[in-house]
Formats: structure tokens, sequence, C-alpha cells
């Protein structure tokens, strides 16, 4: 998956000239809380929610120029080399680069030109979509030793027993040696598919604590 | 002898099917039929046929596309290419022929059980067939073909411009009627389930709890695995006597899915016959409390056709039709008929007795009860109400 499948493409902007006032105006009503600061589509900057904040007069201390600073342009303290990300970037990237960044957003540009912007939360809703837990689905669980073609093993199970796949995630098991595959099927019944993985020596993960009594 | 309460049945619900391996199984209905007419709480007057919903009625909830798509497939003895894209051809739900009309009458049962209560010929009816609550706008799911539930709603909301109670006790996330109604205010929905950390469809948290100003409206309680009658009954009373004086609903519509016995064989719920009871029980006396007794009952999930089913729907209409049944042995001559041909042994008793107790008790019972707090935390409760 890409940047450019996920990115928003009407972006919110501000120009270099802006006062900070109308720009804190600008992130309330939106209710967002990075603005890229552009000149003629290019990024020239960012300013964040913070970065506004920082610059407000104090809520307790009266100051003479307190009006002035609203008035002042974002120039004076938006961030210049702003953290970027391409629209072809894959979107695993551009995760990266908000954690390893500790920051909220990424402007999109290709050149210098601003494209689109992605959040936080549109990689959170990208992940769930990953997941696969916004669509109508069992969750299915397998340990299986960690080697080659364990993953093709099971997924030809699943084939036999016509279950559409719809997402699949392999993460390590805290056992030696072992691996957790993780399946969303598309199916309200899944037994037939468990008891296959079962037949063929699979350990499959359910909801066991406690005794069924049938 | 005119009663209160209307069954709506015919065996024509039977054709609703899909093959001889598939869990999903109308055959339930007959041996329910039969249950009721064995203990002598059914009789003729008591019943209403279903109808054939139309299409202007399903269009209510459903894509007209969608519409077309399982009336031409029904009609055809290939399966058309476009099948999977609406969710249909599955393992869940297979194609069959004239798939449409007795979809479209399950529909329309649930519909005339409709009529019957808001039209004041009986105050409350219950429609065994109905409750195929996971089927979408577009797309067939989890056995469902199309969402009657939904379209019952839509049809009270055009209609009457009621407010509905929608309390879905199925193992199962009650997701297609949520999402229909996920914006209205007007639509209060209830759903009780298992988890589902396993479970299909997987949604059904607690933080789904509707959007805009349909906020709060939505109200999910996902249950642990392995809960028992006392805790799941603790939670139901809990749950549903504060939202419905919250809400102050006109009319309720109950959707009675029974796969949260121990016995069904899809889900891992370890509850007992005695919630078969207690659940329509508070259903019906709300019904009266709140809606001078209007109270539309569905079915749902039960994929223990024998030993679970007609047990639980028969519980269910003898509260609705005010002939309580106390623990007794099931009627010989029921037993004798079917005996044969169902693999495992009939219950000999109209309860259950002698389950073990499930080992994580205590702990399940804690989860369930911190679920339902932070279940109901912006729903429409009583309290909330008062101090606004």
């Amino acid at each position: 998956m890409r940047v450019e499948d996920i990115m928003r493409k009407t972006v919110i902007t501000v120009n270099p000239t802006t006062p900070i006032g109308e720009a804190l105006l600008l992130l309330r009503a939106n209710r967002i809380r990075h603005l890229p600061v552009i000149e003629r589509d290019i990024l020239v900057g960012i300013v964040s929610d913070r970065d506004l904040r920082d610059a407000l007069p104090s809520r307790l201390i009266v100051h003479d120029d307190d009006e002035t600073v609203l008035q002042k342009p974002v120039a004076d303290i938006m961030k210049k080399h702003a953290i970027t990300a391409h629209p072809l970037d894959f979107i695993e990237d551009a995760a990266l680069q908000i954690y390893e960044h500790k920051i909220g957003s990424l402007p999109i540009v290709e050149g210098n030109r601003l494209v689109g912007m992605i959040t936080e939360s549109d990689l959170f809703s990208s992940l769930i979509e990953l997941f696969g837990v916004n669509r109508p689905s069992s969750h299915i669980e397998v340990q299986v030793d960690d080697r080659v073609g364990m993953l093709a093993e099971v997924s030809q199970i699943f084939r036999e027993a016509h279950v559409n796949v719809s997402s699949v995630i392999v993460y390590p098991c805290k056992k030696a040696n072992k691996k957790n595959l993780v399946f969303r099927v598309q199916t309200i019944d899944p037994r037939a598919v468990m008891q296959l993985l079962t037949d063929k020596g699979f350990t499959v993960i359910g909801p066991t604590e406690g005794e069924v009594f049938l | 002898m005119s009663r209160n309460a209307r069954l709506i049945y015919s065996p024509d619900y039977t054709q609703y099917y899909f093959n001889d391996d598939h869990p999903f199984n109308q055959r339930r209905l007959l041996l329910t039929h039969d249950l009721m007419s064995s203990f002598g709480i059914l009789t003729e007057s008591d019943i209403l046929a279903p109808r054939l919903a139309t299409d202007e009625e399903l269009t209510l909830v459903h894509d007209p596309r969608y519409i077309q798509f399982v009336r031409d497939q029904g009609h055809s003895e290939k399966e058309l290419p476009q099948a999977g894209s609406y969710g249909l051809g599955t393992e869940d739900v297979p194609c069959f022929a004239n798939m449409h009309e007795s979809a479209a009458l399950i529909v329309g049962g649930t519909l005339n059980a409709v009529d019957a209560v808001m039209k004041g010929q009986s105050q409350h009816a219950f429609n065994p067939a109905g409750g195929l609550h996971h089927a979408f706008s577009g797309r067939a799911s989890g056995f469902c073909i199309y969402n009657d539930c939904s379209v019952a709603i839509a049809y009270i909301r055009k209609h009457w411009n009621a407010r509905v109670l929608y309390i879905d006790t199925d193992a199962h996330h009650g997701d297609g009627v949520q999402w229909s109604f996920y914006d209205d205010p007007n639509v209060l929905t209830i759903s009780m389930h298992e988890t589902g950390k396993y479970l299909f469809p997987g949604t059904g948290n607690t933080t789904e709890r509707g959007d805009g100003s349909g906020y709060g409206y939505s109200i999910n309680v996902p249950l642990d695995a392995f809960t028992e009658d006392d805790s799941f009954l603790d939670i139901y009373q809990e749950l549903v006597s504060k939202l419905v004086k919250g809400f102050k609903p006109d009319v309720i519509l109950t959707q009675n899915g029974c796969d949260a016995h121990a016995y069904d064989p899809l889900t891992h719920l370890s509850c007992t016959m005695k919630i078969y009871q207690e659940i329509p029980r508070l259903a019906h006396r709300l019904a009266h409390e709140y809606c001078d007794g209007r109270w539309i009952a569905v079915g749902g999930g039960g994929y223990d056709i024998w030993r679970v089913v007609p047990r639980a729907w028969t519980l269910l209409w003898s509260e609705m039709s005010d002939q309580p049944l106390s623990d007794q042995p099931l009627p010989k001559e029921w037993l004798e008929r079917w005996q044969p041909q169902s693999e495992l042994p009939l219950p000999p008793r109209l309860f259950d007795e002698g389950f073990p107790a499930i080992p994580r008790r205590a702990e399940i019972t804690e989860k369930n009860r911190l679920t339902l707090e932070r279940a109901i935390m912006y729903g429409p409760t009583g309290t909330e109400n008062s101090s606004k």
C-alpha cells in the first residue's frame, strides 16, 4: 500500500504571511493539529498546534503586546525543513518516519510541491484495514514452527476448505522456534477449517480457558 | 380464543435452504412448531402466515441492484460471475434455487409481525424464521441474505415514525442492524454477544457507539467466552432495564438467536435454557411498561437444531402468549417423532441441569461487569437524561 492510496488530497494550508491568530482559528475550526505553510504550492514549512500555543501570550500574565502576537506572521514560528514523504512511498515507511521523528503528520510532496498529507490517525485506520477487523470475519490463530514453507502449508488448508482469507499477520511467539499466524477469514463457521488444521497436526489457538462440555 | 400474541409461521420457511451439510437449517422451525403444539400452547388461530416482502419494502434497506442479483441468481442454473462480490456463492451463503423468494418470505413474515403489532391486531408477534441480522445493504453475510430486522425497523420508522428499541441476544454481534441505523438516534440497537476476539463477525466492541446524531444509540456488550447464565442474565437485566428507561421506545424488537447455549457448535458461551426463559420475560414486561405492549420478536442463530432451538423458542412463545411453562418432561409424542432423526439424544426435559461450573467463573463475571459499565457510558440511560 502506497502513501498516495491513503493520503488526504485536500489539505488546509497557510502562507508565511498568515497571522498566527488566523492559523489558530483554522486549526480549531477544522479540528486538525498541523498546517503546512506553502508559497505558490511549494512547501516552505509547517506549524503545529504546539508551535502556535508556545507563541501565544500567557493566560495568566497580561502583557501590553498580547494583541500584536496574534498579528505576527506564521513565518516567524514555523519549522522550516519539514519532514516529508513522497506519494509513492510505502505506508510502512511513512509510519516509520512518523514514529522515529516523534511527529504527528507528514506533508506529502512531489519535488517541493505539496500534494497531500497523512497523519497518525490515517495510518491507524490503514492498520485496522490491514488487520481486517473492520469486515465480518472470524479469527483463526495457528502456532507453527519457525521454518520455511509453513505459511504456504497452512494457506493450502484454507484453500481446501474454500475459506476466503481477508488478512494474514505473522508475528513472533514467546516460545522458541515458533511463530504465530493470525488469519481473519470470511466465514461464520470456521469449524471445518479448524478441524482440517488440527488433523494436519497444527496447533490452533482458541478461547480454551475453561471447559467445553458437549 | 383470542390471545395477545401471534406466531408468524409457515412450513414454506424451510425453502430457505442452503444444503444438507449447512449449519443454518430452518428445519428447526418444524421441530419448534411441533413442540409448541405438543405442549398444547399453540392453536391454528394463533398463527398468521408470512407474505413475500415487496421490492419496495426490501429497498428500504437493500440496494436494488443487490435485490435484482439475488433474484436472477435464484432463477439461474449456474452460479453467476458477480456472486462473490455480493457475498453469495460462499461456504456461508451458497446460492440456491429461488433464493430471493424464500428470503423475501422471511422478511415478509417479520413485516406481518410488525403489522399485527403496530395496527393493534395483537400486542405481540413472533416470527421465528426472522432474525437474519448479518445481511448488509448490498451484501450477504453470515448465512443471511436479506436483513429482516433492518427492513422491519425501517418500515416502522417510515409508516409510524416510532422510536424503536432493538435488543439482540444472539451470540454473534448484530452487525447488519447496527450499521443500518448507526447514525439514527430514533433507533437504539443493543447487542449482547460473545466477544469478537475469535468469533464472527469480529465487530461489536463497546467503542462502537454510533455516529453523528446517533452517537450513544448503538450499544455493544461483548461477553467473555464461557459466560454462564448468572453473569449473562445479570448483565442483560441491568443493561436493558436502564436503557429502556432512558430511551423510552414506542416499540421493542427482539432478536432471539439461541446460540449462546453451551450446546451450540459455533460459539463458546456456556448458558443453559434458563436464559431463554428470562430474556423474553423481561422484554415482555418492559413492552407493557413502556410501549403499551408493542413487542415483536424474531428468531436468529441457533445451530443445535435438535436440543436447543425447539425448547428455546417454545419458551419464548410461552412467555409471549402468557402460557408459562415450568420445568417438565418434553412431550412423549414429540420425542418419539423426532428422536429417530436426531444423531444426538434429545433432552428429556424443558430445562437443562447438571452442567459443570466453568473454572474461570469469577474472573469472567467480573470482566463482564466492567464491559457493561463501559458499554453504557454514553448510552441513553435514565440517570444521564435526568441531569440534562
